[in-house]
């Protein structure tokens, strides 16, 4: 342990630390460009300047480790003017391209700039020109002219990814950083460096110039894309995600997640395929005169249509299937609803790709919940039979009715051919697919990004996932949506408020919806009711509450695995 | 008011002998009038004598429009910055040097405000306040400029670009 005194603050810390870390978990900021709390420490920008009593010098807050007695002043005057020329030299050569920089409005050397830097440059000679509108990789463009050289980058592909794929090339102000020769900037977590980098150096292909970070709101959220469900924001505008990036969370994803995730999990919510309203079989209506043979009907009459036909047949008729890609909620009340149909054939489908896994984030496992649809589905379930019994027995003519929700079992083909022997098919899905064409009654539900609920990840993490985008149901102010200004400001015939919307419902409502038709008095009003009553009758669950559940989740207070897993399909 | 307070009373001022008399007063009222008639007129005909307005007046924002392109790269400030929230800005890439170029510029001229702060605001000085004035729409609809409405050649735009630079 060491006493030491920054800034007139007397602290006792280990003496392990550096004083940019001991400086910021006391809640002193200290200006960094190229350090990072999770990259190994380089000491090249200089920004982080401290006056230390009885140095010489000036030091790097971010190399010098803390000693007894030490004492600190990161706002002296000598500080602030070593600031002051560390800027000015780092503006030298750098562009004037905030106007067209995707990184202005959240870039560290434009936010520096105006705390430390006195905005005047007494350099008036021509800058260095540097190369622009560098493909350094699929999703990862460089600007070399705005790059600082912080090297956090290069030190994040060495040290996290492990994939060396970045280097500088040249000296002095002609530093150019660039990727190893017939290298490409192409590993599954590329894009993190766009996160990291301070500049407008890197940004990404796929979000360029779509929106300024001040047009949109951003909603603390959690990625679906594998069982890791890695924490991130989703930054929306005008009822449409525009881009994800990675939120921290140390027991889950760090500051990181994989460039599938960002690139792949948002773009079916605003997609051309969503069902926009739900959709019923009709007889006389052929497959050529609406796409699929379905038309749209309101909730009212899609719900009693689905009640009055599970109304008709015996229990041993009907099974259901959970998903993965469903919340705990979901599948919750999925299984209720099967128990109080009588239905025991209930299984879910696991989605995994062998092999496509590592040690960073990634896991074969490509759903949020298969943990929780075991947790809360199958074993309260009464007999969680598998899903090859079910398609057989469908196949033999046993069951003639199966529920479907939020999966697309129907993308096998062979399971397909047996789906079309049902006799009736309902599905919940917020996108057409191979099964959607199938179904009977199409119940348009809510994708991730317009409902609250909780994913439970491979490792027992109960997490929240919150609605960034609106249903027609759902209003921004109302609902208490992340807003941003012009959500905020605008009214409801302003063009930037018609973005698109869906009659959609989250799940658990629409199975709400449907025991209650059944005769049921459930009286779930909001999702947290449902999350209440999983925290009450589920053992795992107890003591759990949205409100706990917080930015961070809560593990399952079981650690055995769940071994009554449904057959593989 | 509180309750407790009394109105205060206004004492009209008392008329004098000759304005109570009325007739002479009237006739003061026409010689006013009359006189007026042989004074140099104000009324312009307008619409066929059109006011040109100085170059600090404020009429309707504009792109400027330069090498048959608008010099606007979609930063957004201005769409910020507006008051209003009238201007509606959509980034997107272009192969020109100045990479971003904005593919949806729109301004909506029932929103607008005429504060100007769109021009003061804009790095690129591609938007600035011309001299039109005459805006009439007959739907809502009308009201929402495009960029086929907003782009203006600079040559057009002489006056108030050199009437900028004076004022920097
Ligand atoms: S990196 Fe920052 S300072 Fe540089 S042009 Fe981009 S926004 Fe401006
Ligand atoms: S590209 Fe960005 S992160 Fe990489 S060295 Fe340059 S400034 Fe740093
Ligand atoms: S003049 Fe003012 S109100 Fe009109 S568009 Fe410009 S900033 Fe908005
Ligand atoms: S401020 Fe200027 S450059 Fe930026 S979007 Fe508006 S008109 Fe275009």
């Amino acid at each position: 342990m060491a006493k030491i005194t920054i800034d007139g603050k007397q602290l006792e810390v280990d003496n392990k630390l550096t004083i940019i870390q001991v400086a910021l978990e006391h809640g002193i900021a200290i200006p960094h460009f190229c350090w990072h709390p999770r990259l190994s420490v380089a000491g090249n920008c200089r920004i982080c300047l401290v006056e230390v009593e009885k140095f010489p010098k000036l030091v790097i807050a971010c190399a010098t480790q803390v000693t007894d007695g030490m004492v600190v002043k990161t706002n002296s005057p000598k500080v602030v003017n070593a600031r002051e020329a560390v800027m000015e030299f780092l503006l030298i050569n750098h562009p004037l391209d905030c106007p067209i920089c995707d990184e202005a409005g959240e870039c560290k050397l434009q936010d520096y700039a105006y705390k430390f830097s006195e905005g005047v440059s007494r350099f008036d000679f021509e800058k260095v020109r540097k190369p622009k509108r560098v493909e350094l990789g699929p999703n990862v463009m460089l600007d070399v002219e705005r790059c600082i050289m912080c090297s956090r980058c290069v030190r994040f592909c060495d040290e996290i990814a492990k994939k060396p794929q970045l280097v500088f090339i040249q000296r002095a102000d002609h530093v150019e950083l660039t990727t190893f020769p017939g290298e490409n900037l192409d590993h599954p977590y590329s894009m993190n460096t766009i996160d990291l980098c301070p500049v407008g150096a890197l940004t990404s292909r796929d979000f360029r110039f779509k929106a300024r970070v001040w047009e949109m709101s951003s909603t603390d959220t959690v990625c679906p894309g594998c069982a890791r469900g890695c924490n991130m924001k989703m930054w929306v505008r005008n009822n449409e995600v525009l881009r994800l990036t990675p939120r921290y969370n140390p027991e889950v994803n760090d500051y990181w997640m994989c460039d599938y995730g960002r690139l792949n999990t948002f773009k079916y919510v605003n997609a051309e395929n969503r069902i926009k309203a739900p959709l019923i079989r009709k007889e006389g209506v052929l497959a050529n005169q609406t796409d699929s043979g379905l038309v749209e009907v309101g909730w009212d009459e899609a719900i009693a249509k689905v009640a009055s036909e599970l109304k008709s047949f015996d229990e041993d008729e009907i099974a259901g299937l959970c998903s993965a890609f469903a919340t705990n909620e979901d599948n919750y009340l999925f299984v209720k609803l099967m128990n109080m149909l009588g239905v025991k054939n209930i299984a879910f489908l696991q989605h995994l790709i062998e092999g496509d896994e590592d040690d960073i984030l990634i896991r074969a496992d490509k759903t949020p919940n298969n943990r929780g649809v075991r947790e809360v589905g199958l074993t309260s379930s009464i007999n969680g039979s598998g899903w090859e019994i079910i398609l057989r027995r469908i196949d033999e003519g046993t069951i003639k009715a199966l529920y479907v929700i939020d999966d697309d079992p129907g993308a096998d083909p062979r399971v397909a051919e047996t789906l079309a022997r049902l006799d009736f098919f309902v599905v919940h899905a917020s996108n057409e697919n191979d099964t959607t064409k199938l179904a009977d009654v199409v119940l348009s539900s809510s994708t991730y990004a317009e409902k609250h609920g909780t994913f439970t990840n491979f490792q027992g993490r109960v997490q929240r996932i919150r609605p960034a985008v609106t249903t027609a149901e759902q209003d921004r102010a109302l609902d208490g949506f992340a807003m941003s200004r012009l959500d905020k400001f605008g009214a409801h015939n302003d063009r930037w408020m018609q973005g698109p919307k869906c009659d959609a419902r989250p799940t658990w409502r629409i199975l709400t919806c449907v025991a209650n038709a059944l005769g049921a008095k459930w009286k779930h009003n909001t999702v947290e009711d449902v999350f209440n009553e999983i925290a009450a009758t589920t053992e795992s669950f107890k003591g759990m509450s949205y409100m706990k559940l917080g930015l961070r989740g809560m593990l399952l207070k079981t650690k055995v695995e769940v071994v009554a897993a449904p057959i593989h399909a | 008011m509180s309750s407790n307070q009394h109105p205060k009373i206004i004492h009209k001022k008392d008329l004098t002998f000759w304005q109570k008399l009325y007739i002479p007063e009237i006739l003061r009222g026409l010689r006013l009038t009359l006189a007026q008639i042989f004074r140099p007129k104000f009324t312009r005909q307008y619409p066929e004598e059109r006011w040109k307005p100085p170059a600090s007046f404020r009429g309707r924002p504009v792109l400027v429009e330069e090498n048959g392109v608008e010099r606007c790269v979609a930063c957004g400030l201005c769409a910020r910055v507006c008051p209003a929230l009238a201007i509606e800005v959509q980034g997107s890439e272009t192969e020109l040097w100045k990479e971003r170029y904005p593919v949806k510029f729109e301004i909506n001229m029932l929103r607008c405000i005429f504060c100007g702060f769109c021009e003061e605001v804009c790095p690129e000085e591609a938007i600035v306040m011309s001299d039109e004035y005459e805006l009439t729409f007959t739907s809502q609809e009308e009201g929402i400029f495009g960029k086929d409405k907003l782009l203006m050649p600079a040559v057009k735009l002489k006056d108030r670009l050199e009437f900028l630079r004076q004022h920097r």
